[in-house]
C-alpha cells in the first residue's frame, strides 16, 4: 500500500474530528514552542556570556587594594598598603606565568571638544594594559615612552566617545580639553562591547598613567605611585590558579604582611567567574529544555489518548480493513502515520509558536534571544519521534484485532 | 476428483469460553463446485457463523483442512490469508460496513488499496464495478447520502472489484426491506449467471430459495445438504414493479 494512499487516509481521518484533532495538536504546539522558546533564551545567554568573555580577553585576573572583610572583622585603617605601580612590574618581573600585569588608575571627567561634550570615564594605563586586554588600536598610535614617562597630554578615545564627541569626522589629531587639561587625540580603540555589568566598555578615554596622576586626578606627595587596579594577564597555557597564589605571595611580601594577617588586595579571576557563568547558562539552557520537554512529552500522552480512543471508536473499519485484505502491518503503518500526522503538523505550527514566542519574550522582558536551527530541527524530531512512540502502542493494539470480533464490534 | 473451487476436509473450529472448550465446528467436510449457489442455513449456535469465518479465510481452524481453489489455506499465516481475502474473496455483510464520510468510489476503491493497484487503475475499476450495480450516478455520494439497498450495492461493487474467485454473503438481506432484499438477490443471482460462486449465509428461507444448493448446519455439523431449484428473483421483481408502481 503506497504511503500518499495511507497519508490521505490519515489525514481525511484527522480532518473528521477537527476540534478533537486540533486539541491533541495543541498539546504538541505548546510542548514544541516552549522547548523552542526556552533553547532561544537559554541560547540568548549564552551568547551573551561568551561575547563578553571574548570582550574581556582571555585568562584575564583584576587586583584592587583593600581587603574583603573576613568574620565580620576589619583591618584598621591605614594597615592597608594600597597597590602601586610596582607591585604591577614586580608581578611582570618575578612571576613567569604572568604575560602582562597593567596598572591603571581610573576615574571620571568632562571631555570638551569644540562646542560638544561628554561625560565619560578617564583610565589612566600604560601600554601592558592593552597587551592583557587583547584591546587593539584601530586608528591612529599607541603611547611613546616620552608621552608614559613625561606625562604627555595625549589621549586615546573609545569608539562610543568618539561618535559622542567628533560624529563621524576622525578623531586622530584633534584637540580636546579633559577636566580642562588640553590633549591631543592620538588614537581610536577597537569596538569591546559590554562589560559583565552592561556597562559600554567603548565610552572611555585612556591617558598615560603618569599623565593621569599628575595632571587630571592630582594624587598626593607620598602616595604618587598608587594605583586602583592591576589588570594581570596570565600567559596561555598556565595554570590560573597557581598564578593567582603567586601574585598572592609576592603581594604579601612586597606589603610586609605578618602570616595570620588578612590579605589588604582582593584578586578577581575573571575569566573563572565568567566561565562559570557560561557554565551556569548552558545548565540553565539544558533546564529550560528539559522542562519544556516536559510539555513536549505531555502532549505525546494526549496522542496516544487520542488515538485510543480513535482504535476503539474504528474498530469495525478496522475489521472491515482486514477482511478487505489489510494485513497488521497496514493496518499499523495507517495509524501510525496517523498519529505521526497529527505529531509532525503539531511540531511545525509550534516551531512557529516557537520563534513567535521567542521574539515575544525578546520584547517584553527584554531577554536576549538566540534561535537555533539546530533546536527547531531537534523540537519537530522529537515531535515525530513522540508520534512514533505514543501512536505506537495504540496502532498496534489496532493492528492485533482479530478481525472477525473487529467486524462485530458494536 | 472433479475441480472444487471450495473444499473442507473434517474441519472443526474450538473455542475457550472461561476454561470450557466450547465446540462450534465438529468435523465439516463440504465441496463446493466452482459457478455454484449455495446458501448456508442453520439457527443460531449452529456453527454456520463459523464456518462462513474459516471460508472467509478471517480465521484458523482448529483441524482439519480447507482448500480454496486448489490451494491449502487452512496452513497460511495471517499475513497470508490477508493477501487471500484480498485476491479471492469478496465479502458482503448485513451492516454492508462501508466506510463512513467516504465516497462510493473510494469505498470500492478500498481492496485494490491493499492489493497495491495504482491510482488511476483503482479509479477505472471502481467506476467500472459500481457502474455494473448500477450506481454510476451515485459515484461520489457518501454511504449517509444513500439507501439501504445502494449501500449494500456499494458493498457488492466492492466485493467484485478485485475479480474474486467467491462472494461471500453473511445474512446480506438482513438490514433490508423485502423489496430491496429483492433487488440485492436479483443482482447476486445475476452475478452467478455470469459464472460467479456465491455463498450466502442466511436464516431466512426466503432467501434461501434463490440458492441451487442449501447447507443446513445444527450442533457445529452439516444435517443436510440438498440440491434446489431456485427461484428466480429477477422474474420476481418483474411481477412485483407493477405493484409497486400501482401503490405509489
Amino acid at each position: 500500500m503506497d504511503i500518499l494512499a495511507t497519508l490521505r487516509i490519515a489525514l481525511r481521518a484527522l480532518r473528521v474530528n477537527k476540534l478533537r484533532s486540533g486539541l491533541t495538536m495543541l498539546g504538541i504546539i505548546i510542548g514544541v514552542g516552549a522547548v523552542i522558546t526556552m533553547i532561544a533564551v537559554g541560547g540568548g545567554a549564552q551568547a551573551r556570556v561568551e561575547e563578553q568573555i571574548r570582550s574581556l580577553g582571555s585568562n584575564l585576573m583584576i587586583v584592587i587594594p583593600g581587603s574583603t572583610t573576613a568574620g565580620g572583622v576589619r583591618l584598621g585603617a591605614g594597615a592597608a598598603q594600597g597597590l602601586t605601580e610596582d607591585d604591577a612590574w614586580a608581578m611582570m618581573r618575578e612571576i613567569p606565568s604572568v604575560q602582562a600585569a597593567a596598572p591603571s588608575q581610573r576615574g571620571s571627567g568632562q571631555i570638551i571638544a569644540g562646542n560638544s561634550n561628554w561625560s565619560t570615564s578617564i583610565q589612566g594605563v600604560t601600554p601592558e594594559y592593552f597587551e592583557a586586554r587583547d584591546w587593539p588600536i584601530v586608528s591612529g598610535r599607541g603611547f611613546e615612552p616620552a608621552e608614559l614617562a613625561g606625562a604627555g597630554k595625549v589621549a586615546i578615545i573609545g569608539v562610543s566617545t568618539a561618535k559622542q564627541l567628533f560624529g563621524d569626522t576622525d578623531p586622530v589629531d584633534q584637540q580636546v580639553r579633559i577636566r580642562s587639561v588640553p590633549f591631543t587625540i592620538i588614537g581610536v580603540l577597537d569596538r569591546k562591547g559590554q562589560s559583565m555589568i552592561g556597562q559600554d566598555q567603548d565610552d572611555v578615554v585612556m591617558v598615560p598613567l603618569s599623565t593621569a596622576r599628575n595632571r587630571l586626578f592630582g594624587a598626593p606627595q607620598g602616595k604618587l605611585r598608587r594605583v586602583g587596579l592591576i589588570t594581570v594577564k596570565v600567559r596561555d597555557g598556565q595554570d590560573m590558579k597557581e598564578a593567582e597564589e603567586r601574585i598572592r605571595e609576592l603581594l604579601r611580601q612586597r606589603h610586609k604582611l605578618q602570616s595570620g594577617a588578612e590579605d589588604d588586595f582582593t584578586i578577581r579571576n575573571l575569566t573563572e567567574i565568567l566561565q562559570a557563568q557560561e557554565a551556569s547558562s548552558k545548565i540553565l539552557t539544558i533546564l529550560l529544555a528539559a522542562v519544556a520537554s516536559v510539555s513536549l512529552l505531555v502532549g505525546g500522552i494526549g496522542i496516544m489518548n487520542i488515538m485510543l480512543v480513535s482504535v476503539t471508536e474504528r474498530t469495525r473499519e478496522i475489521g472491515l480493513r482486514m477482511a478487505v485484505g489489510a494485513r497488521g502491518r497496514d493496518i499499523l503503518t495507517q495509524f501510525l502515520v496517523e498519529a505521526v500526522t497529527l505529531a509532525l503538523i503539531g511540531g511545525l505550527l509550534g516551531t512557529l509558536a516557537g520563534i513567535a514566542g521567542s521574539a515575544a519574550v525578546g520584547q517584553l522582558a527584554g531577554w536576549r534571544t538566540e534561535m537555533q536551527p539546530e533546536a527547531i530541527l531537534l523540537a519537530v524530531g522529537f515531535a515525530a519521534a513522540i508520534g512514533v512512540f505514543f501512536g505506537f502502542y495504540p496502532a498496534r493494539k489496532a493492528a492485533r484485532l482479530s478481525p472477525i470480533e473487529a467486524l462485530r464490534y458494536e | 476428483m472433479s475441480e472444487s473451487l471450495i473444499r473442507t476436509l473434517a474441519l472443526t473450529k474450538e473455542y475457550l469460553v472461561g476454561e470450557q472448550t466450547v465446540a462450534a465446528l465438529r468435523g465439516v467436510s463440504v465441496d463446493i463446485g466452482a459457478g455454484a449457489f449455495v446458501a448456508v442455513m442453520g439457527p443460531s449456535g449452529s456453527g454456520k457463523s463459523t464456518f462462513m469465518n474459516l471460508l472467509g479465510c478471517l480465521d484458523h481452524p482448529s483441524s482439519g483442512e480447507y482448500f480454496l481453489a486448489g490451494e491449502k489455506v487452512s496452513v497460511l499465516d495471517n499475513d497470508a490469508l490477508a493477501v487471500i481475502r484480498n485476491r479471492r474473496i469478496g465479502f458482503v455483510f448485513q451492516q454492508f460496513n462501508l466506510l463512513p464520510r467516504t465516497s462510493a468510489q473510494d469505498n470500492v476503491e478500498l481492496p485494490l488499496l491493499y492489493g497495491g493497484v495504482a491510482a488511476a487503475g483503482r479509479r477505472e475499476r471502481a467506476i467500472r464495478r459500481l457502474t455494473q450495480v448500477g450506481l454510476a450516478d451515485r459515484m461520489h455520494h457518501h454511504p449517509a447520502q444513500l439507501s439501504g439497498g445502494q449501500q449494500q450495492r456499494v458493498a457488492i461493487a466492492r466485493a467484485l472489484v478485485n475479480d474474486p474467485v467467491l462472494i461471500l454473503a453473511d445474512e446480506p438481506t438482513g438490514a433490508l426491506d423485502s423489496q430491496t432484499s429483492l433487488e440485492v438477490m436479483a443482482l447476486l443471482q445475476q452475478l452467478n449467471r455470469e459464472g460467479m460462486t456465491v455463498v450466502l449465509v442466511t436464516h431466512e428461507p426466503d432467501m434461501a430459495a434463490f440458492a441451487s444448493r442449501v447447507i443446513l448446519f445444527r450442533d457445529g455439523r452439516v444435517v443436510e445438504d440438498r440440491e434446489q431449484v431456485p427461484k428466480d428473483a429477477v422474474a420476481l421483481l418483474a411481477q412485483s414493479r407493477p405493484a409497486a408502481t400501482q401503490a405509489a
